[in-house]
């Protein structure tokens, strides 16, 4: 198993959001969690991120057999953790290709591999962007500064391409695309899971579902999972929307 | 490609936090008796053999300090300094005589290689010519006969004033005239070494120009002079740099640097502010009280000043443009980086007096710790000054919430055909941007190198490559534990 979370309890400024959250992912799924807007989705991925002022009252987030808790977001990220963001942030004046560059030579060092190879790393790159069909002008520029909704997206994918994670953390990444940017965001993901990797589809909408098939459908609603299944829940939250779940979690 | 390996090596060599060029040379040094009387200035002056109006010149600077106060109405804080409690002048003991660098000592030349620069010009891959300065005196200048092929002047300020007294009789002084304010009334009484440069007529000089300054005797102050005259047509980059010993108490230096362009020439002059600091409690670190002036003399003329500090316990300095030829332009490019108890005032002043004159300001203040970073500006418009443009930006970068930014925009404006415009930010570097670093595998103190460097990057490119490597690595580490 990859990934293990069990009996999770995370609070944000004493309020608890996720209340008691469990989730199991093996090597080569793909799991995408579903519910309405306040469940404690991008709670669920801060958590797993290790992002600061999400506390941890009780709970495990096993990890490769390691209780990860405890251990700073960059070295979950270079033990091959990797969220894309649903609002990802600007950071003007470095580049993406420099944004990557440092990157990729953290996680080499974290690995005590040498730094990447100039030409290798050239390589990588152009391979990369044909991928999620970025344009060079676009890596040029500052990370995510002045881009367009679809194109921060991509960009997400890229870096994801870029830096070849174990375990992936997709937050609504289909949100404020259009068909087409979907489409590629969709392409880029299929075409990096394998047997080796894991990955985590937060999302409202089934559509992306169409795209990314996924091999399990979990709802989420009040902090933690109300019910599971496969590709087919997705689609009967689709035509039933959400508040038949509220109601099953009531009379649970 | 190159910047992006450059910036890869820096984060790798941020490693260590402490001040890197703490260290003390153990050389024997001749010194001036401590304090300040006309008979210091005597000595100086006999010291140094010069002629008898440059004594003048410093007497009467000399008596002109003596009726002034120190200026106070910078955002700065420090107990008084007592000015009988300094020594003037010190010299490391060697022969006087440096025409080959067998006859520099070689623990000098040990210290320059310590310090990363090389004076053996056979070693210099760069081509830079540097003239390396110790305390009071150059110690030696290279690639002086190289340079001389062109006509071209670069040498120390004692020697230019034995060589070419003509020139620097001519050209001292009229820049930053000794009233101009009390620090540069102080250099003008007491000033022992720095550098001359002179670029003649029509000639672009081939190599980067660099002086260094090394403080290195206890309990003395340096008072450097630089003047740079550049003839018409000409064109020349300059770079400065400067690191002192770790030392509890704190040292003062006042240097004066000229600049004059003639029609249609460019002085391009960069520097990298890395003295002292002091420790993280505020104790000891350089007080730096700096006069840079340029005069754009010519019509066309160029003098632009990209400035990097992160050094000092106090740096108060102004680097300025008196636009007096038409069509003149004035630049200043400036990253000022404050951590733990630094103070920093600083900024510029740009006068346009000639028609269509055009001036640049970009301003990025870095405040860490507990320190203060102000920016202060002028730009006057003269009433002659037809179609005189300038534009300002000055950002600040709030690093934690105990330290301060300050801006302080002044601007006359008596002509209306002219355009002042002022543009101005804070902003802080914020946990989203930190932690999407950090989620892409980058440490916290790497984050902030890169989030920092980002941001300063419009004046970092301003640098000569050689120095803007450089700086890059000093923005990291001179903000290293500042956050966390």
């Amino acid at each position: 198993m990859l990934l293990n979370i069990k009996d999770l309890h995370v609070s944000i400024h004493g309020k608890e959001i996720l209340k008691g959250f469990n989730l199991s992912v093996n090597y080569g799924e793909v799991h995408a969690i579903m519910g309405p807007n306040g469940t404690g989705k991008s709670t669920l991925a801060a958590a797993i991120t290790g992002r600061e002022g999400y506390e941890i009252t009780s709970g495990e987030i096993i990890y490769k057999g390691k209780n990860i808790i405890d251990l700073a977001p960059d070295v979950r990220a270079n033990e091959g953790i990797f969220l894309s963001f649903q609002y990802p942030v600007e950071i003007p004046g470095v580049s993406i290709t420099n944004f990557m560059r440092t990157a990729l030579n953290a996680k080499r060092e974290f690995m005590g591999e040498a730094p990447i190879p100039a030409g290798e790393f050239l390589k990588r790159m152009e391979e990369k962007k044909k991928l999620v069909d970025i344009q060079s002008k676009l890596t040029n520029r500052s990370v995510n500064e002045g881009f367009s909704g679809g194109e921060k997206k991509k960009n997400e994918i890229f870096q994801m391409a870029m830096l070849e994670p174990t375990f992936a953390v997709l937050d609504e990444t289909d949100s404020g695309l259009d068909i087409d940017a979907l489409k590629v965001v969709a392409n880029g993901v299929n075409a990096l899971r394998s047997e080796d990797n894991a990955f985590v589809v937060i999302t409202h909408y089934q559509r992306l579902l169409d795209y990314i098939v996924p091999d399990f459908v979990h709802v989420m609603y009040d902090g933690r999972i109300v019910k599971s299944g496969g590709k087919g829940l997705a689609l009967e939250l689709e035509e039933k929307g959400y508040d038949w779940i509220k109601d099953y979690d009531v009379n649970r | 490609m190159k910047e992006e390996k450059e910036n890869e090596n820096i984060l790798e060599e941020v490693t260590s936090s402490e001040y890197k060029y703490g260290f003390v040379t153990d050389i024997e040094t001749e010194t001036a008796p401590m304090g300040l009387t006309e008979d210091t200035v005597k000595f100086i002056s006999k010291k140094k053999n010069e002629p008898e109006w440059l004594l003048e010149y410093r007497l009467k600077a000399y008596r002109y300090w003596l009726t002034i106060e120190e200026p106070d109405w910078a955002l700065l804080n420090h107990p008084p300094i007592n000015y009988q409690d300094i020594i003037y002048y010190a010299a490391p003991k060697q022969k006087e005589v440096k025409e080959s660098l067998d006859e520099v000592d070689p623990e000098l030349l040990d210290t320059f290689n310590k310090l990363g620069i090389s004076l053996d010009e056979q070693k210099m891959l760069t081509g830079v010519a540097v003239d390396a300065v110790i305390d009071s005196v150059s110690v030696k200048t290279t690639f002086q006969d190289t340079l001389a092929k062109h006509g071209i002047i670069f040498c120390s300020f004692s020697e230019a004033v034995q060589n070419h007294p003509e020139l620097v009789k001519k050209y001292l002084g009229t820049v930053v005239p000794h009233t101009d304010n009390f620090f540069a009334a102080l250099n003008s009484a007491v000033f022992s070494d720095g550098s001359f440069c002179y670029i003649p007529k029509g000639v672009r000089c081939p190599i980067e120009l660099s002086t260094y300054f090394r403080i290195n005797a206890a309990n003395t102050g340096q008072f450097e002079r630089t003047l740079l005259v550049a003839d018409e047509g000409s064109y020349v980059s300059y770079l400065e740099g400067c690191t002192a010993p770790q030392r509890d108490e704190n040292q003062l230096h006042a240097a004066i640097v000229e600049i004059i362009t003639f029609d249609d020439a460019e002085v391009k002059y960069s520097t990298v502010q890395n003295w002292y600091p002091g420790d993280k409690n505020g104790v000891g670190g350089i007080y730096n009280f700096v006069t840079k002036r340029g005069l754009c003399k010519g019509k066309n003329s160029k003098i632009s000043w990209t400035q990097v500090e992160t050094g000092s316990a106090i740096t108060w300095k102004y680097p300025s443009c008196t636009l007096l030829g038409d069509n003149s332009i004035g630049e200043f490019y400036s990253v000022a980086v404050t951590n733990n108890m630094q103070q920093a005032d600083t900024g510029t002043k740009m006068i346009h007096i000639g028609k269509n004159t055009k001036s640049t300001i970009i301003s990025k203040g870095i405040s860490a710790g507990k320190s203060n970073n102000s920016y202060r500006g002028l730009v006057r418009v003269s009433k002659k000054a037809d179609n005189a443009r300038n534009f300002s930006q000055c950002d600040s970068l709030l690093l934690g919430d105990k330290c301060g930014a300050h801006t302080f925009p002044y601007i006359k404006n008596n002509n209306r055909s002219s355009v002042v415009e002022h543009e101005a930010t804070t902003s802080k570097i914020s946990e989203d941007q930190l932690f999407y670093c950090q989620q892409r595998g980058i440490d916290t103190e790497k984050s902030i190198g890169l989030i920092v460097n980002g941001y300063a990057k419009e004046v970092l490119n301003k640098l000569p490559m050689e120095f803007a490597v450089e700086a890059q690595k000093l923005l990291a580490i001179t903000l290293e534990g500042s956050v966390g």
